[in-house]
């Protein structure tokens, strides 16, 4: 699924314009606690969080994802997003809750990918 | 490459926000330097869950990172509480982390078991009163 169909699938609003839209993701996860992607996430393109602070994205990067989606509205201040714009990563903001936005991904055909070492 | 590279940084113990700016310096030289991919995914993982726990335990500390032709070596020193039972630290759930870390999604009790599975090779020494050493080695492709 490319980020363009995120972007659509979850009605978001995409927070880093100059973001490559058209990168391809296989797989997805969803957490608010950044220990938890690092110990049992693995090629997993895209982070659906709630969590709103700077580690977000450093989470992200040691985890080469491409994409973060900010649930529940909330919305990253200036720092974070050129956080993410630094490193290639595209991040987008939903109404949608956490539970919902996992499940219209995956009602389109995202799924969890592995999630081991 | 010959002949050892050697990084070093110093962890602040005041400000969580800049924690994980060393692990993302080191992953950027070590992919700039055509490190093997998986090792490098390896060694920023368990880099960046070792500064995270120097800005939330102990205080700050330091970090040196020695790529040799074959590992790519981690010591983090600080100069904290120390572990009293470094047997239940290491194990998954148990964490000393305050209400605050937690709410900023850390503090569940993985970084010390992440970090050994992250690595080849794990030690660690501490000394209550005195602080603590981690040793981590995670080897080339």
């Amino acid at each position: 699924m490319k980020i363009c169909e995120i972007l659509a699938v979850l009605n978001a609003r995409l927070l880093t314009p100059d973001a490559d839209l058209e990168v391809d993701v296989h797989a997805a996860c969803g957490s608010d606690m950044m220990s938890d992607v690092l110990a049992y996430v693995k090629d997993q393109g895209v982070l659906l969080t709630g969590l709103n602070n700077p580690q977000v994205v450093r989470t992200a990067d040691m985890m080469d994802m491409v994409c973060i989606v900010f649930v529940r509205g909330k919305m990253p201040g200036e720092a974070i997003l050129e956080l993410a714009a630094a490193r290639d990563i595209a991040v987008l903001t939903t109404d949608q809750t956490m539970f919902s936005a996992c499940g219209l991904l995956y009602e389109k055909g995202l799924r969890g990918g592995t999630s081991h070492v | 490459m010959s002949e050892a590279i050697t990084l070093r940084y110093t962890v602040p113990g005041d400000d969580f926000t800049r924690a994980g700016e060393a692990s993302a310096d080191v992953k950027r030289n070590l992919k700039r330097m055509g490190v093997d991919r998986e090792a490098v995914r390896k060694a920023a993982i368990a880099l960046y869950e070792g500064e995270i726990n120097l800005a939330i335990h102990a205080g700050g500390g330091e970090i040196t990172v020695t790529l040799t032709p074959d590992t790519i070596v981690m010591l983090l020193e600080d100069h904290g509480p120390g572990i009293p039972d470094i047997s239940l630290a290491m194990s998954e759930g148990w964490s000393t982390a305050p209400d605050e870390v937690r709410s900023l999604g850390f503090g569940a009790g993985m970084g010390l078991p992440n970090m050994k599975k992250y690595s080849d090779r794990f030690d660690i020494q501490s000394t209550v009163g005195v602080g603590t050493t981690i040793r981590m080695e995670v080897d080339l492709a």
